[in-house]
């Protein structure tokens, strides 16, 4: 599992999905982190209103985080793209 | 679904997944979780060019009887010998009677202005943004911060297509010189330096620089350097920054392991100081890829009670402690990046925290209790290091949940003591 879809990556299809309405694509096993910064979009607002984005890439400072398919504060570094998924970032 | 496991190996980076091979291979049953889709790691990142090492042990560990959960982040334990991870189908109690934390490290973060930008990365966090599919083709990207990683995340980037206008390295030239030095009793880092070195070329290289100030409005747009005296201006697209790395201990001090001066303390055969609990890689000191291979292997072996097999590679193992000294050496943070951060720079992101506002605190207790730094979602994991650098605080009490978790995940039922059924 974990090594089958890079090398194939070049000719699968692309994954497409939603990011705050607007339709991004990205190569298969993207997180959905990766698919926000592709989008252009901050993934949250902070507590004093400052635009944020991913810092650490590793689930561990949480700036990553999004609402996927109406669950809010979902860590979009860990996650993988998946066809149709609803991302909304605050 | 079977919740007990003879060994639950937590982490599946290099020393997890040597753990849970040795371990399986031992015989005993084997449960490998990692909160990440795939095993690997950070160094074995899943979308980027693996190194035959890297691919063998995957291929091990996919023949071997270890039970993967990737996916799965523990968050508690809310018994002796249960750990409580959570996953997208909710939450699962794991009954081991041997647990390995191989949690690995997390980058150091110090503030400067700006940092909080979008755009601006840790060096690590960067590479895991692009081998998780972020195009870098084109971009312009300053690497800066300190440690061999900087070294490696260039080389990473400029593969992929990056525009690596500088790399810059806090510590002076001539402590790298030795830390050079010391490398050459290591054949296999020094190549694979040499080969980083290679697809970076074209980089300006700078030693005792780093960025005093990140700017732009709504995300990175230029970084100011210093080197010295000297102050100069670089439009770039992304800044890639991290110093060093710091050890994800949070686990292993939840379970009451003695800790020494922050990593976690363990024994020849890489027991920690609580019976049937061991600890491999970065958690115990930032060694690198291999001597967390080594630790890895050791615990699996010692955990599935192969003794003699596990002792036999201890020589080994502590051949290599040489190299986590010289790496502290030369990665030893430059007391001046103390006054990168100015009165109104955040420290803690979770909560907007200045700078100022903590420095009126004396520790790291104060500072949590009356201005929220650390209290965020991130419980310290960014500003306790930076804290720990900046005021000499040592970040204290973690607690369960170890992570923000679904109210449902703490408050599910706490399984009995399988002692008490005895």
């Amino acid at each position: 599992m974990p090594d089958s879809g890079r090398s194939k990556s070049a000719v699968a299809p692309a994954v497409v999905l939603s990011v705050n309405g607007v339709s991004v694509s990205v190569i298969p096993g993207s997180t959905v982190a990766a698919a926000v910064c592709i989008a252009g979009a901050p993934t949250r607002t902070s507590v004093t209103g400052q635009p944020r984005a991913p810092l650490c890439g590793m689930g561990i400072c949480l700036e990553c985080r999004v609402t996927i398919d109406g669950t809010p504060h979902r860590r979009s570094c860990q996650i993988l793209c998946a066809p149709g998924m609803d991302v909304r970032t605050a | 679904m079977n919740t007990h496991f003879q060994v639950v190996v937590i982490g599946a980076g290099p020393a997890g997944i040597a753990a849970a091979t040795a371990a399986a291979r031992a015989g005993h049953t084997v449960a490998l979780l990692d909160d990440n889709p795939a095993p690997g790691g950070q160094i074995w990142r899943h979308g980027g060019h693996l190194p035959a090492t890297a691919q063998a042990r995957l291929a091990a560990l996919r023949a071997s009887s270890a039970v993967p959960f990737y996916g799965w982040r523990v968050i508690d334990h809310p018994a002796p010998q249960v750990i409580r991870a959570e996953h997208d189908a909710g939450c699962t109690d794991l009954d081991y009677d041997r647990l390995i934390i191989a949690t690995g490290a997390r980058e150091r973060f110090l503030p400067f202005p700006g940092w909080t930008l979008p755009n601006v990365c840790g060096a690590g966090g960067l590479d895991a943004l692009v081998r998780a599919g972020l195009p870098i083709a084109g971009k312009r990207v300053v690497v800066a911060g300190t440690g061999p990683l900087l070294f490696a995340v260039a080389g990473h980037l400029a593969a992929a297509g990056a525009k690596i206008l500088a790399i810059c390295e806090q510590a002076p030239l001539a402590r790298l010189a030795g830390f050079a030095g010391g490398l050459l009793t290591s054949p296999s880092r020094l190549l694979q330096g040499a080969g980083f070195g290679f697809t970076a070329r074209g980089a300006r290289f700078h030693t005792s620089c780093w960025p005093v100030a990140a700017q732009g409005t709504t995300r990175l747009e230029s970084v100011i350097l210093r080197k010295g005296s000297r102050e100069w201006t670089v439009p770039c697209d992304y800044l890639a920054c991290g110093f060093h790395l710091v050890p994800n201990a949070e686990l292993a001090e939840l379970l009451g392991c003695r800790l020494d001066d922050g990593f976690v303390a363990t024994d020849d055969l890489q027991q920690t100081s609580i019976e049937d609990i061991y600890c491999a890689g970065e958690p115990t000191s930032i060694g690198g890829v291999d001597l967390a291979l080594i630790e890895g292997e050791i615990a699996g072996l010692a955990a599935a009670g192969n003794l003699p097999q596990a002792r036999s590679l201890i020589a080994r193992r502590n051949s290599m402690h040489g190299f986590v000294h010289a790496l502290d050496r030369a990665c030893a943070l430059d007391p001046q990046l103390r006054q990168l951060a100015r009165q109104e720079t955040i420290v803690c992101r979770c909560e907007d925290v200045e700078c100022g506002v903590l420095r009126a605190h004396d520790s790291w207790r104060s500072a949590k209790l009356h201005t929220r730094c650390g209290m965020g979602p991130c419980q310290g994991r960014v500003c306790g290091a930076a804290a720990e650098f900046l005021f000499g605080w040592t970040a204290t009490s973690v607690r369960p949940p170890l992570f923000p978790a679904l109210v449902s995940s703490l408050t599910a039922a706490i399984p009995q003591d399988p002692k008490e059924n005895v």
